[in-house]
């Protein structure tokens, strides 16, 4: 029952993501509706379902859809994980683990930031990775973090986080926890040159992100059906020893127990966020 | 007492016989600290939103002359208590109490101190729906720039999210046999090797211990127990407990709330351990150390 932080595929059900192998000119079957759906169609619909709606699990990468074209620049991307604690780990090590996840998925660590614009109108951005080690919060997606909420403060302009995690990166012990503070003393800056920080939750969002900056940000979206909440349903259903209904910890029972402000399609993000932009900074209005 | 029934007291203690004595059912508790080791305690109740939570106690109390704010968990002493208080473990009504009190320490210039011993919050339905990853986050992000002096104590255990909902400080200090983990011991060998019976690993492998974690330079100092634990001698506790707090406000006293600030943030702006090297690479590179608060590998 004290597992809040938790790292498991088991705890995130639906982990159904299109093969990247397979040609353009493929059908597939959407795993939420079993509806037969052509890729391509699939794909120009930033990968939700065009039959059911299902919001299809997209890379850090393909979330710069929201962004003006060639308008990202990244920063920080040279930020590369230690292992503070010489992890004693009864299986692979997590010096291993974390050294053929970057080789696997060539990244470096869980965050991508940068800076961008959305209708020429600029902001601060990090973006979580779930295929990397879940998300979890270990020193370089809190640096990452903090830096992005710093540079949006340095230059007054707004930051947007777009957040998916399993939670605390074990590995990294009690230094993990405390990027949550990390990443909330930047917050305080950004407060007060009175940018806003927009949190976008995306399917799964849990433990230590939902219970620190992600959750207390100016503006909350999320994401239709994306599950979030602070412990997992698993470790709640062992505690209460009961079967938790299907809509419980989703988006939409967020918003009906007044946790976040809106749900938002994918499709009609960018224009949320332009609009929320536009409002925020009333100068700027052409 | 022998608690650990397989080795005599020393000062080599495995990190699991640590995890036994944080737990220990006889250790000094919140309410005994504000009782004991204040000059007078008045406990407050209440979050005005929804409820009072037993697992967390509030209140204002005078320390050597001084009036301060008080927030702290709560274990009970016996199955029957610890029903009540819920083992410890708040519901977001016992964060959000805590909130009101950080702002009431603010509003009268009060410093604040809290007492840290929870297995973590309580992860249930209600505390879902009632948004217990609000309640801690709004707590930390509070705590961040609150201006009075923080003085955290972990007197117990130190239990992840639901510890750091109250632990964002100045000062933050730990009892020799306490511990401070980002997942309890159990938990975390069950997450990452699928078994919680490998817990006593977990707790060496994650420093959870007063010792390493004052060496990793997150925690400031540790308070010393009695030879053979806390709960063995809960007078002397207390006095080690209200010497450790004496002399961190004085040290926090003379600061003015701007560089006060500014210290929290240097402090927990530089918890990290990572490197920064100019081009993608995939080995470590000692050189490119950039980390403050941890002690690296590479």
């Amino acid at each position: 029952m004290q597992d809040f932080f938790r790292l498991t595929r088991k705890t995130f059900s639906a982990e159904f993501r299109s093969d990247p192998q397979i040609p353009d000119n493929m059908w597939i079957k959407c795993p939420a509706c079993s509806e037969i759906v052509y890729v391509r169609e699939l794909e120009d619909n930033h990968k939700v379902c065009p039959k059911c709606g299902y919001h299809h699990r997209i890379s850090s990468q393909e979330w710069l859809f929201l962004f003006d074209p060639a308008s990202f620049e990244e920063h920080d991307s040279d930020l590369l994980p230690n292992d503070p604690l010489n992890f004693v780990s009864l299986d692979v090590s997590y010096g291993e683990k974390l050294k053929q996840t970057q080789e696997k998925l060539g990244m470096n660590e869980a965050v991508l930031s940068g800076v961008g614009t959305i209708e020429g109108l600029p902001l601060a951005l990090a973006i979580c990775d779930f295929g990397f080690m879940g998300a979890s919060m270990g020193s370089v997606y809190g640096e990452k973090m903090a830096r992005a909420a710093e540079r949006a403060a340095e230059h007054g302009m707004p930051l947007l986080t777009i957040n998916r995690s399993g939670g605390a990166r074990m590995q990294e012990g009690l230094i993990s926890l405390m990027q949550m503070a990390k990443i909330s003393v930047a917050l305080t800056r950004l407060a007060a040159v009175h940018q806003p920080h927009i949190s976008l939750l995306i399917d799964p969002c849990y433990g230590g992100v939902t219970a620190s900056y992600a959750s207390v940000a100016d503006v909350i979206i999320a994401e239709p059906g994306a599950s979030i909440g602070f412990a997992g349903k698993r470790v709640i259903e062992q505690t209460i020893r009961e079967k938790l209904p299907p809509e419980f910890q989703t988006a939409e029972f967020m918003l009906e127990h007044g946790m976040i402000d809106m749900v938002i399609p994918r499709g009609e993000l960018r224009g949320t966020l332009s609009r929320m932009l536009r409002l925020y900074a009333p100068s700027r209005v052409a | 007492m022998n608690l650990t029934g397989h080795e005599t007291y020393s000062r080599e203690l495995t990190a699991w016989d640590r995890v036994l004595r944080a737990r220990h059912p006889e250790r000094p508790r919140t309410l005994d600290y504000a009782r004991a080791i204040m000059d007078d305690f008045v406990e407050l109740h209440g979050d005005r939103r929804f409820g009072d939570d037993p697992a967390l106690i509030a209140g204002i109390a005078a320390f050597e002359g001084q009036t301060v704010a008080i927030v702290g968990h709560q274990k009970g002493r016996d199955t029957r208590e610890n029903v009540r208080r819920n083992f410890g473990m708040p519901h977001p009504e016992g964060y959000r109490k805590a909130q009101r009190i950080f702002q009431h320490a603010a509003k009268f210039g009060f410093p604040l101190i809290c007492f840290i011993d929870t297995p973590g919050a309580n992860p249930n339905k209600d505390s879902e729906e009632r948004g217990q990853a609000n309640a801690i986050a709004e707590n930390i992000l509070i705590m961040a720039d609150l201006p009075v002096p923080i003085i955290a104590v972990v007197i117990g255990e130190g239990g992840s999210g639901g510890a750091l909902a109250i632990g964002v400080a100045d000062r933050l200090l730990m009892l020799e046999n306490s511990i401070y983990s980002v997942a309890s011991p159990e938990a975390a060998a069950s997450i990452l090797w699928r078994d919680a019976s490998k817990a006593s690993e977990a707790a060496r492998a994650m420093r959870i211990t007063a010792p390493e974690l004052h060496q990793m330079g997150i925690v400031d100092g540790i308070i010393s127990e009695p030879d053979e634990g806390a709960h063995t001698d809960n007078i002397a506790t207390l006095a080690h407990v209200r010497v450790a707090l004496r002399a961190a406000l004085n040290e926090l006293r003379g600061l003015s709330t701007a560089a006060l600030l500014q210290q929290r943030y240097a402090k927990y702006r530089a918890i990290g351990s990572y490197q920064e090297a100019a081009v993608h690479q995939l080995e470590p590179v000692a050189a490119h150390q950039n980390g403050h608060a941890a002690n690296t590998n590479a």
